[in-house]
């Protein structure tokens, strides 16, 4: 079974940050989850593993505690 | 008053069962006449069972209910004897199409292969489909259909089923070794049994019209619109049936009016304002529904099956209620003859619930799905469908995604107690629990399908390239298996035209296109086993005949 990178894997982290920022620059909160939907359904299909996606879902939430 | 059709009503017939002291007893009774009481009924019937069949009322379904039936329910009608004036009738139609506003951004085929005797789909109002069967039960001497007899009490008594019948003529009862319950959504076998169907409503309406028109403005095609500009903000459904009547769902929201959608003067404009105003139409019915996806917990209760709606139900998005309902009564039907006749022990009957409420599990979970899609359940939901079906538009990757309902494929009832598990490579969809595929064939000097041929017994297929693939062992072995108190008549299916010197019990058919190998992965020397629902439930790549007798035991509950 594949795994997720979880360890540092952006070749320019700065870059990259600023690009995903500058994304959503001047949206509404409503352009930006539309737009955030799209970047996570484009990406999801590039990783193309069920498996990967899983495991980065669950860290995605794991913050938040489970409903009563 | 319907313009395309007109309803039949059946006459009360006095049983002579309401003139005994005793409850007469009865092999098998069928609570209610919708299509899956008739489908059950049919099926013993035409293989010697005499049956009973109930039902409250004395037409066929009033009014708009279930359109498309998908493949196997074709097959399966084959089977029964109903298939070609269901596909006569009806409009066959493989292709599917959706719409996100103006745009056409997704087709689907539902048979992308050749060389199967039925399509993908037939669409057919379902009281055309009840009325073939009402005509086919009539012609069997051993189905008794009652009409106007109301099932009002069950009560198991040890190994039978007492039933308490209303009927014009005042009440009677009934003794029945085994009960079908069949008796829909509402089943009052079921509440009467205690059991309940348990599951979720969707918080949706959808107003569902059936309206005549002109046929050359839209072809033969599902067609479906998310957020068309005739119906901003909803999605709507196009789809025709027979007698140039289509069947157009609007969703309309949680918060509509029913009893106002309901009215044809809100009708018409919605209808008005999606055709055009240069399309002329006739309204033909119309109603407004909620859906639900619900099932029992066991669809066996003692000597009493549920079948059909009474056992489970699923939103209409897929077309799988009906199209499941035949699977339960293909599944139960031959394992009760068996039975009956005492040619398998009662275990047999324990499958009956795990296979089918595994199948229902699939058809809830693919309906579920749909309708999650069409109708978001919460805000972000809708954000992501949106990004779908926008991004859909200009990358293909998307358009898997969108779901305007998966249509009904038979779920392949891979966990089945019955089956017995490969022990070599098979590298094809069909597996020990799928349907056998269909192929065409070479039968008799003329031009078959192989499910045609298939059923109401278990079948063999044993694929040879030459005579010289027929040892005397394997001849042994057919002979053997054909003669058995459960016979196996095996189809040796010939890569080409060949001589062969079968033995009594099997027979040659010619594997016209090479498609029944191939969508088998069969070699020369494999061997499948179906059972009488024309299942496959064992195979192998070396004829045995100690292995076929040990997975037609398994297959037989022994
Ligand atoms: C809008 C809509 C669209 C649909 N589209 C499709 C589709 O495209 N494809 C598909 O496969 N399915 C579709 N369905 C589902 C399909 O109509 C049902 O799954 C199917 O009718 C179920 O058949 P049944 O025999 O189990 O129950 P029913 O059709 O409900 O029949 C039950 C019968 O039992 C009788 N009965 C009830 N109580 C008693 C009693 N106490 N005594 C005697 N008789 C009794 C009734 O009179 C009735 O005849 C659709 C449904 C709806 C509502």
């Amino acid at each position: 079974m594949s795994t997720l990178i979880i360890e540092p894997n952006l070749p320019r982290p700065d870059d990259f940050y600023q690009t995903l920022t500058d994304l959503h620059r001047d949206l509404s909160d409503e352009q930006s989850m539309d737009v955030n939907a799209r970047l996570i359904l484009l990406l999801s299909n590039h990783i193309g593993d069920q498996a990967v996606l899983e495991q980065a879902m669950a860290i995605a939430r794991e913050h938040i505690p489970a409903a009563e | 008053m319907f313009k395309t059709y007109t309803f039949p009503e059946f006459d009360y017939v006095r049983s002579a069962d309401q003139d005994t002291a005793q409850p007469v007893k009865h092999p098998v009774v069928i609570v209610g006449a919708g299509p899956m009481g008739m489908t059950a009924a049919v099926d013993l019937a035409q293989q010697g069972v005499p049956v009973v069949i109930l039902d409250d009322n004395n037409t066929v379904s009033v009014g708009s209910r279930a359109v498309c039936y998908a493949k196997r329910f074709l097959d399966i009608s084959d089977r029964l004897g109903v298939g070609q004036r269901i596909v006569d009738k009806g409009v066959t139609w493989n292709i599917g199409k959706v719409f996100l506003e103006e745009d056409h951004i997704y087709s689907f085929n539902m048979l992308p292969e050749e060389h199967h005797r039925r399509p993908g789909f037939i669409n057919l109002q379902q009281y055309y489909l009840e009325e073939y069967y009402v005509d086919r039960i009539n012609s069997l001497d051993t189905a008794d259909l009652r009409w106007k007899n109301k099932l009002v009490n069950v009560e198991q008594q040890g190994d039978s089923v007492l039933l308490s019948i209303e009927t014009p003529e005042g009440p009677y009862q009934l003794e029945a070794q085994y009960v079908i319950a069949c008796d829909g959504a509402n089943s009052k076998v079921r509440a009467m049994c205690g059991l309940e169907s348990k599951g979720q409503i969707f918080q949706d309406r959808f107003l569902i019209a059936d309206v005549i028109m002109d046929p050359k403005k839209f072809p033969p095609e599902r067609w479906f619109w998310f957020n068309p500009p005739f119906h901003s903000g909803q999605s709507t459904l196009l789809h025709r049936q027979a007698d140039n009547v289509w069947r157009i769902d609007f969703d309309l929201g949680w918060d509509a009016d029913p009893e106002e959608e309901k009215k044809p003067e809100n009708i018409i404009p919605r209808v008005k304002a999606f055709l055009g105003d240069d399309v002329e139409f006739d309204l033909e019915w119309a109603s407004v529904y909620t859906f639900t996806c619900r099932r029992m917990d066991e669809f066996r209760q003692g000597n009493i099956f549920f079948a059909g709606d009474a056992a489970h139900q699923v939103s209409p998005f897929g077309a799988r209620g009906a199209n499941s309902g035949i699977e339960d009564t293909d599944n139960l039907c031959w394992k009760l003859k068996m039975v009956l006749d005492g040619k398998a022990p009662v275990t047999l009957l324990d499958s009956y619930s795990p296979e089918r409420t595994f199948a229902a599990d699939e058809n809830i979970l693919n309906s579920t799905r749909s309708t999650d899609f069409i109708t978001p359940k919460n805000h972000v939901s809708r954000v992501f469908r949106d990004a779908v079906l926008n991004l859909s538009r200009n990358y293909t990757f998307a358009r898997p995604l969108v779901n305007s309902g998966r249509l009904s494929v038979p779920p392949f009832l891979t966990e089945s107690a019955l089956n017995t598990a490969d022990t070599e490579m098979f590298n094809c969809k069909v597996v020990p629990g799928a349907p056998c595929t269909d192929g065409s064939i070479v039968y008799n000097a003329e031009d078959d399908f192989l499910l045609s041929n298939l059923g109401n017994q278990f079948n063999g297929l044993l694929f040879v390239e030459s005579h010289t693939d027929l040892t005397a062992d394997i001849l042994q072995g057919l002979t053997e298996l054909a003669v058995q108190d459960v016979p196996v008549k095996t189809f040796v299916v010939a890569s080409h035209e060949m001589e062969l010197n079968l033995p009594e019990g099997s027979e040659m058919v010619i594997d016209k296109y090479g498609v029944v190998k191939e969508r088998l992965d069969a070699q020369r020397g494999t061997f499948y086993l179906t059972r009488p629902d024309q299942l496959v439930t064992a195979r192998m790549r070396r004829f045995d005949k100690e292995q076929i007798v040990a997975a037609q035991n398994k297959a037989l509950g022994k």
